[in-house]
């Protein structure tokens, strides 16, 4: 058995029987380790994400121990293979079906840019269609490189501000991509 | 080996459509002829209605494009007889400017689906189908991906161009 890891708390001011830090941070702190994601896997880059959440790399240790497979209540949209130029509206209502804040990371070669596939019917990157955190390297990768960037994403998640979705670069980031 | 030799085929269909059916040849044992666009559906009907040969099963339809010839784009018929194991395979010859020959939905329901597809890749015209729309790329492409002109990579790739590579 190994000893069980809780995690810090933030910096703040501590006395006798109280504890003073500002909302962001404990908000940014338990979404950062209660991060649901919804797998969009469609090729290989799946393949590798089943080892990730399989008992060796047990992805659930990082605070995702339920993938949701409905985008109304994941925060994190992992893509994760090729998207074909007829997956694409599909993957986009994915996307504006899910709840604010919502991430994104693209996994592997093809979900970043096409990998391979530079013919006319594959998508040439996800960030086409859909605003993207984090892109992970790799044909496909290994379970270790999609934790390092699932914990990429699990930095943005914890350092964003409140007030970040609200804002009006927020607004134009999503209205480049015509999203309301 | 199938129970008919490919001879028997060739001259029944010589005798029926003489000069219609052309450049014959046997590639590997599968016996290939041309014939024109105003004959391929006789030609379809004959091979699947006639007693002997009974080519009843529509292997597949494609095409092929030559942009150097003159009839550039190649309709290509693969037909299989279950009862005598032979097959043919058909090709017919059209132009780019009037890419136009009649369905085969008519003589087989599976050539609906394989006639979409020629379509939706070589923008070849069967008429009289009876839904004749893209089926495999997405409903807003302005080309024919499978023709020569149009090339295969996506234009919106970025992560090749020279500049990256201090070309």
């Amino acid at each position: 058995m190994s000893d069980i890891n809780l995690v810090e708390a933030p910096a703040g001011v501590e006395g006798s029987g109280f504890f003073a830090t500002s909302l962001e941070k404990v908000i940014g702190m338990a979404r950062a380790n209660s991060l649901w994601p919804l797998p969009f896997a469609t090729s290989c880059c799946g393949i590798e994400f089943m080892a990730t959440m399989g008992s060796h790399y047990d992805f659930s240790r990082f605070g995702s121990e339920r993938p949701s497979f409905s985008p109304r209540q994941a925060d994190l949209l992992m893509v994760m293979g090729t998207i074909a130029k007829k997956m694409a509206p599909v993957l986009k209502q994915v996307y504006i079906q899910m709840a604010e804040p919502r991430w994104v990371i693209a996994v592997g070669a093809c979900a970043s840019s096409g990998g391979i596939f530079d013919t006319y019917s594959v998508l040439q990157g996800i960030d086409e269609i859909i605003p993207v955190d984090v892109y992970v390297p790799g044909c496909p990768p290994r379970p270790e490189a999609i934790i390092n960037g699932f914990n990429k994403i699990q930095d943005l998640v914890r350092s964003e501000s409140l007030r970040r979705r609200d804002s009006e670069e927020y607004t134009a980031l999503l209205a480049k991509y015509g999203i309301q | 080996m199938g129970k008919i030799a490919n001879q028997e085929i060739t001259d029944k269909l010589s005798a029926k459509f003489g000069d219609q059916i052309s450049a014959i040849s046997e590639p590997y044992g599968l016996l290939t002829f041309e014939t024109s666009v105003t004959v391929i559906s006789d030609v379809l009907t004959f091979l699947k209605t006639d007693d002997q040969l009974k080519f009843n099963y529509l292997t597949d339809i494609t095409a092929v494009h030559y942009p150097e010839k003159n009839e550039a784009l190649g309709v290509i018929y693969h037909l299989h007889s279950l009862t005598n194991n032979v097959r043919v395979r058909i090709k017919v010859f059209i132009t780019t400017a009037n890419p136009n020959i009649p369905t085969a939905t008519t003589l087989w329901e599976g050539a609906n689906w394989m006639e979409r597809e020629t379509f939706d890749f070589f923008g070849i015209n069967f008429t009289g189908h009876p839904n004749l729309v893209r089926i495999l790329n997405v409903d807003d492409m302005t080309v024919f991906p499978m023709r020569r002109e149009y090339q295969l990579e996506d234009p919106n790739r970025i992560d090749k161009k020279d500049y990256f590579f201090g070309r």
